[in-house]
């Protein structure tokens, strides 16, 4: 009986987390809320971050994307909701042992060398003896740092900062790292460094959460995205869908009849004619034969016709027009 | 566990690092040399002038106190001057978040820093005072009485503002947590005088209203017991010194200050866990 009712109540976890095994989510959050004062920062943040995925968390400044970072890793308390990171609650020790984090502006004791850097932040994480040894000057290889190991932190670049952060997040093999702007300050040969070590960190089969406004850079590293405004989640889309989302069209016509306009709307929306060229936003990719189609039926010229990508930066300025930003 | 030695070890680090602790031994050597100086030609003008051996012991006893005084103001602002950024700085830099996000507790976060300021602080103070002493028995042949006493009651005046300064510095500014701590010892020291002034004059109400500013804040009572301890004995039987003399703090005023020390440092832990960062 009582495997029965733990049966159901898995099912019915599995459930709520559509269809996700809530032991393979790295990050759960339920309708997490923080109010400063007067000032809702995040109004509920309802979100699940699958365990081995890359996952862009978008938003304009001012959206709450860093304070919802904040309440995952228990710097921030929540008002209101509840989250889970790796199946623990946040703030849970044995959580954060896991998770790497480096903040948008990564700032430390400039007296420091990095390699005591490492050391420090290697040892609160609980690597000892030997293995830290042995990670340091792995990890400074891997941000590239090697050459500039014995320096103190306060002759480094921003660049140079933004790197040692990210070393500092990573020493101990999170198998969550939470990444706030990491190119933030970074050349593009940095900003290739990031993108290399976030694939690597997939490969071992890490959870990447990363809080970006280069949408560049998201799109080629993320497998998964939100977009957050007002601190709420508008909408979560896998990255590929927007390489198969040729949904916007322009071709170039003579001889088009005011009225097959408004027909034309059958297959899409913001049909518009500006001279000779037709443009409008399909509600399927897969219309643009029939458009094609009807066009040539009803005795149109038609000299070019360019099914265009709905890329992440249009649809993350869709969602941004109308909010301001702060 | 390890999290607050780790905390404590770069806390303490800091102020190495940082020249911080070594600048203050510098200065500290400064005045043990000037000390020693005045010392030797005060010892060397006795002789010339064979003043009374009874009257040169009290003279110098006067002077070591002196001494003591300064190495208590030393004291008094280098656990200010030193500590007053820790927890606001890392906060308003956000230094702090690349820690607290760690598996550490920010019991721990806090009780390292107090624990790494109190290494520091305390290497300090045993430097100094042994310093004074050293110079006086090695010039004179005498040192202050009840030193071990003395050193306990200074050494928990410096804590007791430590903790008073961690637990302000959680809620305020850099800026306003020292102008707060350092107006608060300003409360107690001129409380202190009131309390002087109030028991040499006989006026129990101003006598009151210093042991009032004493309870705001006790660490110039700590001052005051230790140079009581401290002071030669005909000082002691005549009531009068400048440093404490006419009223003594009691033992009670003591345990209320090691009170006070454990409440703000518990104080600071709890605002520290309550707060965002």
């Amino acid at each position: 009986m009582q495997s029965l009712i733990s049966a159901a109540q898995t099912q019915d976890a599995t459930a709520a987390a559509g269809g996700i095994d809530p032991a393979d989510l790295a990050i759960s959050t339920k309708s997490l809320r923080k109010v400063f004062r007067d000032k809702v920062a995040v109004r509920g943040l309802t979100l699940d971050v699958r365990r081995g995925e890359v996952f862009g968390f978008l938003g304009p400044n001012g959206a709450g994307k860093s304070t919802s970072v904040k309440m995952l890793l228990g710097l921030v308390k929540p008002t209101l909701g509840s989250a889970r990171l790796l199946g623990k609650p946040i703030g849970d020790r044995e959580a954060r042992r896991r998770v790497g984090f480096l903040p948008e502006h990564f700032r430390f004791y400039d007296w420091l060398t990095s390699e005591e850097l490492l050391r420090v932040h290697g040892q609160l994480c609980g690597l000892r003896g030997d293995e830290l040894a042995r990670r340091i000057p792995r990890m400074l290889d891997t941000v590239g740092l090697t050459p500039h190991a014995g320096k103190q932190l306060r002759d480094y670049s921003k660049g140079m900062l933004q790197r040692i952060g990210l070393a500092q997040a990573l020493i101990h093999q999170p198998d969550l790292i939470i990444l706030d702007e990491p190119t933030s300050g970074l050349d593009p040969v940095g900003r290739r460094l990031v993108r290399d070590i976030i694939r690597r960190q997939k490969e071992r089969g890490a959870t990447v959460f990363l809080n970006s406004h280069l949408l560049s850079e998201v799109e080629v590293t993320c497998d998964r995205v939100a977009f957050i405004r007002a601190g709420t989640v508008i909408e979560i889309r896998e990255v590929k869908e927007f390489e198969r989302s040729y949904r916007n069209v322009v071709a170039r016509v003579g001889r088009l009849a005011e009225n097959a306009l408004h027909e034309l709307e059958a297959w899409g929306t913001e049909v518009r004619l500006k001279g000779s060229y037709l443009s409008m936003r399909l509600h399927a990719a897969e219309f643009a034969p029939r458009v094609v189609q009807y066009l040539v039926e009803h005795g149109v010229e038609v000299y070019e016709f360019t099914p265009q990508r709905i890329t992440l930066e249009d649809r993350f300025l869709e969602i941004v027009s109308g909010d301001e930003g702060l | 566990m390890t999290g607050i030695w780790i905390i404590a070890r770069i806390t303490f680090q800091e102020a190495v690092r940082k020249k911080l602790l070594g600048m203050a031994l510098a200065a500290g050597a400064a005045f043990l040399i000037l000390f020693a100086t005045a010392v030797h030609f005060q010892a060397a003008g006795f002789q010339e002038r064979h003043v009374p051996l009874f009257l040169q012991r009290q003279i110098f006893s006067a002077m070591q106190m002196v001494g003591m005084y300064a190495i208590n103001f030393l004291i008094v602002a280098m656990t200010v001057l030193t500590s007053v950024d820790t927890i606001s700085g890392e906060i308003a830099s956000g230094t702090v978040q690349a820690i607290a996000m760690k598996p550490i507790d920010r019991w721990q976060l806090m009780t390292g820093k107090w624990l790494g300021f109190c290494g520091m602080l305390t290497a300090y103070a045993l430097v100094m005072i042994a310093g004074v002493n050293l110079v006086s028995a090695g010039m004179l042949g005498t040192s202050a009485r009840h030193l071990p006493v003395a050193f306990a009651l200074m050494w928990m005046e410096s804590m007791l503002l430590l903790s008073t300064t961690l637990c302000l510095s959680v809620s305020f500014s850099t800026l306003t947590t020292g102008v707060l701590v350092l107006g608060l010892h300003g409360l107690a020291f001129l409380g202190g005088w009131i309390e002087q002034a109030g028991s040499l004059t006989d006026t129990p109400k101003a006598v009151l209203a210093g042991v009032a500013a004493s309870l705001v804040m006790p660490s110039e009572a700590l001052w005051r017991r230790a140079a009581f301890e401290m002071q030669s004995p005909l000082a002691t039987a005549i009531n009068v010194s400048p440093f404490s003399g006419a009223s003594v703090p009691s033992s009670s005023m003591i345990v209320y200050a090691a009170l006070y020390t454990c409440v703000a440092l518990g104080l600071a832990v709890h605002r520290l866990n309550a707060r965002d960062l």
